[in-house]
């Protein structure tokens, strides 16, 4: 493990701030909440891997399991009381997934998603020609110099929530005379939940790859509809040579509607809004959403208890919405998420993320309210009011 | 996989019990320098009747159980010495009942501190309880099995175990027990006029049964909010000052500290006051009480309230406070061990100096300090000792440091609260030998199999 | 060590005694005034150097520039007079004092000297203040606030030290010559104090005011008038170098915001209240921050601009339960570039 990180695996004091958000609503570890042992809290965890580091333990089954279930998001950061440490708990935690995947030392679910990205360059094991599926009915140009690329990603490609979701947003911009493209059967995986994953090379790869294309296509300004391809192509991208002015779609949807572009129409829905971790822990971008729902006349926006810096993962992030890592149970934090999400009284429980959309959909299932919470996405939102959906 | 593994599955479910090494090893050890003892099993109970099937169990196995909250007590007392079973409380952790107008709150045992406040916050805005400043994991259960205090505990009656209005206990051999007026009336309002089982489980570490439920005084939560630093050099003067200012009656929480750092700290003493109010004008006037009360001393220039600037204010404002768990982070390091001696507030100043003397023959920093409990009835002195849990050497000073605290706070007239094993031992030395043997026939008779966190208030 | 420059006898000949006169606080008839003054000025004890709320407006009253505000501090220092507790005094000379810890950096014009306020430095942004330079912390803090604590004495040990600082790690290396004050105290201190004590100032000082209205003529297409109407809560360090208050008024007229006539203004400013509270004058400091805001409120202003940062963290809660919004001289005028 690179100093930079093992030297700092002595400084948490295990306090358990981490457990909590800042307002200390409920339990926010995604992990610590399914599992409950402190051995699955971030502090159980830094415990953990310097026991390993200092060769107290080895790794085991178990060891794996309690490594590879943290999702990522944040809230340990954002919670921590160490002001010395906090911002590199999660880079330790994936540091230690590094050194497993180094070591070969990974769990099957983890090894079969490698294996699928590697193979396909997606989590799909779809060819990468099909990255556009999404788009053949919508007459979308490709990418030709328009002032921004439409980047889908492997969930939005692929899934057909995503798929829902980024039809919406791409609607949405033709309509607003928005200039731009996509790549037509070129994309490959962001790279994103491989990096944090632990397959650093991998994520390298397709970052590149990526970068690559984008360059030769000369694209300049990038939207994405996953936070998770926004936070890489922003904060990874830069050092493997691409660096590019990238825009999360609420960001886009906002600006169009701010501008007048983009007129949304009126929806009478009390609705409640998931702050994805990757857009807002990680990227502080928290309004621009909001700034969005706020457009369209007659909704009424609930906030859960837990928003904002504080708002539970839905559980998709670090691989986990690959690898199943966190496994089933009331405790899952989708389930959680949404019961809390009903609690606000709202009927709709709006989404920016695809990888949230497809966990807290079949989290709703799970709790059998689909009488009770609809999920949706922020464009199809807008397109409901403008009548559209 | 043994037979008591899958016992204890049977109960839980099996995603609740482990003897995997990794939690074997978290469970072994605390944030403190106490060794490390690992338990047989970890297991995660989710209902009165679990834990007393747990307790039948280790009864029939012969097994130690040892409750478990937040496990943030620092001195050992949720190790389990003896092995066996650890039972980590914190998937019980529902609000069960808040009554506003008896000003109470029944929480299962496992509820932590932050979590109540927020219930609180949210549905009960008027009312709170006396958070400690434990980081806000730290469970209502376990904090008022130790006799644990808070910034409520100064204005609002005194240790945490004081605010317990009635308990819900499984025994050593596996009953189930409502103590207080809910074992006889509906309600869970008083432990009086009834005999006073509670203290059964109050300050017993764990040795007499495992708490379930806990009834819990709630008090006005106000919407104005101050706080005043008064600094002297003069250690003497700190139990006057600190009497006077309890006197007003006007502070809602009122702290103690001397500290090396930061340097223009060091030397000085520091009464850190607390005030809230339900209105502006009643705020300003609390204030102006409070600082009367100590104009003997400013206006000789020797002592005076200190000039604070908004983020400093901030957070001494903030409950839990932040800054008590950063503290394990001065010797970049990771850990603090203190003893926390409940003394009379005149030994102040002698416990002061104890703890200088005693951190520099050992050749360790420090953070010394107290909370007043009660109407100055007595105070919690805290000798806070941060180390680099990577530096072997200074945490064998720490706790070499650690005993001689112990030691010292007995002879200066204290007791240590929370005491390790070792420090309990100290206790019971000084133990008047009737009373120790009143706790002897209680435990015997309590626990028959001497299952319950064996080790602790053992001679 | 360094000797006020002061002459006696201008005071003793004295018949107006203004510095006294004049003063908010100290409540003397002519005769009782010019006794106590003399006494000061003999270097006997006097009630003046107990009842001196130290807000430097003597500074500003006395016709004559013999500095009675400096020989005040002077005089509580020799004759043992605290104005501020003991343990405060001592805490804040530790907490303000020189690390040790500077190290060079490469400046260049125009470098603006945050002064100890480092933590502001997130103010100097935006259209204004494009392209500048800025130094800061405690090695180069100019120690003016001691003449709060009665110590003249920490001002002379340290200021050389940190002129020598700011020319030797930042001016020098950089080849610049002038510096802008962040706060006027800084820019007191080398226009007023430091001559008065005859310490040389190798740089020449510019206040913030007149480096931000040079930039703003400079940049006044791109001005939109903000309209509002604007009370200015003027600070003690302004007393040593009153010729900027003016420059307020320039500033206000280029954003379009009117400076109301408020009863305590210009030479009638009243002290925040900040440092009375350190004096532990409790009630007095609380009547100032309360004549500050129904003065401000009285106005009809909307904001409440601050050059003094202590001023704004004394001020601005009381100020924003007026309904006026505080804010920093600074970003008021960045408002009127849309920033």
């Amino acid at each position: 493990m690179d100093s930079e990180y093992r030297d700092i695996l002595h400084r948490c004091f295990r306090c358990g701030w981490c457990k909590l958000p800042t307002n200390y609503a409920d339990f926010n570890c995604p992990a610590y909440l399914k599992h409950r042992f402190e051995s699955f809290s971030s502090g159980g965890r830094m415990w953990l891997i310097r026991a390993w580091v200092e060769g107290e333990i080895v790794p085991s089954e178990r060891f794996n399991e309690i490594i590879f279930s943290c999702v990522t998001c944040g809230n340990c950061v954002e919670a921590c009381a160490m002001d010395k440490i906090k911002d590199r708990l999660v880079d330790v935690f994936i540091a230690a997934r590094r050194d497993l995947v180094e070591e070969g030392r990974i769990p099957p679910r983890v090894r079969d998603y490698f294996k699928a990205v590697s193979i396909s360059g997606n989590p799909y094991k779809r060819p990468v020609e099909e990255t556009d599926q999404w788009a053949r009915d919508l007459d979308i140009e490709e990418f030709n110099g328009q002032e921004y690329l439409l980047y889908a990603g492997s969930v939005a490609s692929f899934d057909d929530l995503g798929m829902r979701m980024i039809r919406s947003a791409a609607v949405l911009f033709k309509q607003a005379g928005l200039s731009f493209g996509i790549l037509k059967g070129e994309e490959l995986d962001d790279g994103n939940d491989l990096r944090a994953s632990g397959e650093q090379s991998l994520a390298d790869f397709l970052a590149s790859r990526n970068i690559e294309a984008f360059k030769r296509k000369g694209v300049d300004k990038i939207i994405t509809v996953s936070p998770h391809s926004f936070h890489t192509m922003r904060k990874d991208y830069p050092a493997l040579g691409g660096t590019f002015e990238v825009y999360h779609y609420s960001q886009v949807l906002a600006l169009l509607i701010e501008k007048g572009a983009l007129v949304p129409g009126e929806l009478r829905e009390k609705v409640t809004y998931h702050d994805p971790c990757y857009l807002g822990r990680w990227n502080k971008e928290y309004f621009s959403s909001r700034r969005v729902l706020g457009g369209v006349r007659g909704i009424t926006i609930r906030e859960m208890d837990r928003s904002m810096q504080n708002a539970l993962c839905c559980g998709g992030g670090g691989g986990n919405f690959f690898t199943d890592m966190l496994g089933t149970g009331p405790d899952l934090s989708s389930r959680v998420r949404v019961r809390e999400a009903l609690d606000t009284g709202a009927g709709t429980l709006v989404v920016s993320c695809p990888q949230c959309y497809r966990m807290l959909d079949d989290a709703v299932k799970a709790e059998g309210v689909q009488d009770r919470l609809r999920v949706k996405d922020l464009a199809e939102v807008v397109s409901a009011s403008a009548g559209d959906a | 996989m043994d037979r008591i593994h899958n016992r204890l599955e049977e109960i839980v479910g099996k995603d609740y019990v482990s003897c995997s090494a990794e939690e074997r090893f978290i469970y072994s050890r605390d944030q403190g320098v106490q060794e490390p003892s690992e338990p047989d099993y970890v297991v995660l109970p989710a209902t009165p009747e679990e834990v007393r099937d747990i307790v039948l169990l280790a009864n029939e196995a012969k097994i130690p159980v040892v409750p478990m909250g937040g496990g943030l007590v620092l001195s050992g007392l949720t190790i389990p010495l003896k092995g066996g079973i650890v039972l980590d409380m914190k998937r019980m952790n529902r609000v069960l009942e808040v009554n506003e107008n008896s000003h109470y709150a029944v929480v299962e045992a496992g509820t932590s501190q932050g979590m109540l406040d927020a219930y609180l916050r949210k549905h009960h805005p008027g009312l709170k309880h006396s958070l400690p400043d434990a980081p806000p994991v730290a469970t209502i259960a376990g904090n008022i099995a130790i006799h644990g205090s808070g910034h409520l505990s100064q204005s609002e009656g005194g240790f945490h175990s004081e605010m317990v209005t009635g308990l819900e206990v499984v025994l050593p051999t596996g009953e189930l027990v409502k103590l207080g007026s809910s074992s006889t009336v509906p309600g869970w309002f008083s432990r009086a006029p009834l005999p006073d089982l509670a203290g059964l489980f109050l300050g017993w570490n764990g040795t007499t049964g495992v708490i379930t439920k806990v009834g819990i005084k709630l008090f006005p939560r106000q919407a104005h909010h101050d706080v005043l630093i008064f600094m002297t050099e003069d250690v003497d003067a700190a139990p006057d000052i600190l009497f006077r200012v309890i006197h007003t009656g006007m502070a809602e929480d009122i702290n103690y500290a001397l500290s090396p750092k930061p340097d223009y700290l060091r030397g000085f003493q520091m009464i850190v006051i607390n005030v809230t109010a339900h209105r502006e004008d009643e705020l300003a006037l609390k204030i102006r009480i409070i600082r009367e009360s100590l104009r003997p001393y400013f206006e000789t220039k020797e002592a005076g309230f200190m000039p604070m600037p908004p983020n400093m204010k901030a957070g001494l404002l903030e409950v839990p406070q932040k800054a008590l768990s950063k503290f394990a982070d001065v010797r970049k390091g990771g850990g603090f061990e203190y003893v926390g001696a409940i003394m009379p507030l005149e030994r102040i100043p002698d416990a002061c100096r104890a703890g200088m003397e005693i951190t520099e023959r050992n050749g360790i920093t420090y953070s010394l300090g107290a909370r007043i409990i009660g109407r100055g009835h007595s105070a919690m002195f805290f000798f806070a000792y941060p180390f680099n849990r990577a530096d072997l050497d200074e945490i064998r000073r720490v706790r070499s440091a650690l005993e001689e605290t112990n030691e010292a706070s007995i002879k200066l007239g204290g007791i240590p609260w929370k005491a390790e094993a070792a420090g309990q031992k100290l206790i019971l030395n000084s133990m008047e030998p009737a009373t120790y043997t009143l706790m002897k026939k209680i435990r015997t008779l309590l626990d028959p199999n001497g299952i319950m966190n064996p080790g602790n208030w053992e001679v | 060590m360094q000797r006020l420059r002061f002459d006696p006898d201008i005071c003793l000949k004295c018949d107006t005694v203004d510095c006294i006169m004049r003063c908010q606080y100290i409540h003397l008839d002519q005769d009782r005034a010019k006794e106590e003054h003399d006494r000061l000025v003999r270097g006997q004890m006097s009630s003046i150097l107990h009842e001196c709320v130290t807000c430097y407006a003597c500074e500003e009253y006395c016709p004559h520039g013999n500095h009675p505000f400096y020989l005040i501090v002077e005089r509580q220092e020799e004759l043992g007079v605290h104005p501020v507790p003991k343990p405060i005094e001592k805490s804040q000379v530790t907490m303000m004092g020189p690390r040790g810890k500077i190290r060079r950096k490469e400046v260049h014009d125009p470098v603006i000297n945050m002064c100890f306020f480092d933590m502001m430095r997130g103010g100097i942004r935006g259209r204004i203040f494009e392209g500048v330079s800025t130094i800061g912390g405690p090695d180069i803090f100019c120690n003016l606030m001691f003449l709060h604590f009665a110590r003249n004495s920490t001002i002379k040990e340290r200021l050389p030290v940190v002129i020598e600082n700011i020319m030797k790690f930042h001016l020098e290396p950089s080849g610049v010559n002038e510096l802008i004050c962040y706060h006027d105290e800084c820019y007191g201190t080398y226009t007023s104090w430091a001559p008065a004590f005859g310490i040389e100032v190798p740089f020449k000082p510019v206040h913030l005011f007149d480096f931000m209205l040079r930039r703003m003529l400079e940049l006044k297409d791109e001005i939109r008038p903000l309209g509002f109407t604007v009370a200015y809560q003027r600070p003690c360090s302004s007393r040593l170098c009153p010729e900027t208050d003016s420059l307020i008024d320039d500033l206000f007229a280029l954003i379009g915001v009117q400076r109301p006539n408020r009863r305590y203004e210009y030479d009638r400013a009243l002290c925040c209240g900040g440092v009375i509270d350190a004096a532990q004058r409790f009630d007095l400091a609380e009547e100032n921050r309360r004549k500050n805001v129904e003065d401000m409120r009285a106005t009809g202003a909307q904001y409440a601009v601050f050059n003094c940062p202590f001023c704004f963290w004394t001020l601005a809660e009381p100020v924003m339960k007026a309904g006026m919004v505080p804010i920093m001289i600074s970003d008021l005028c960045l408002m009127a570039f849309g920033q």
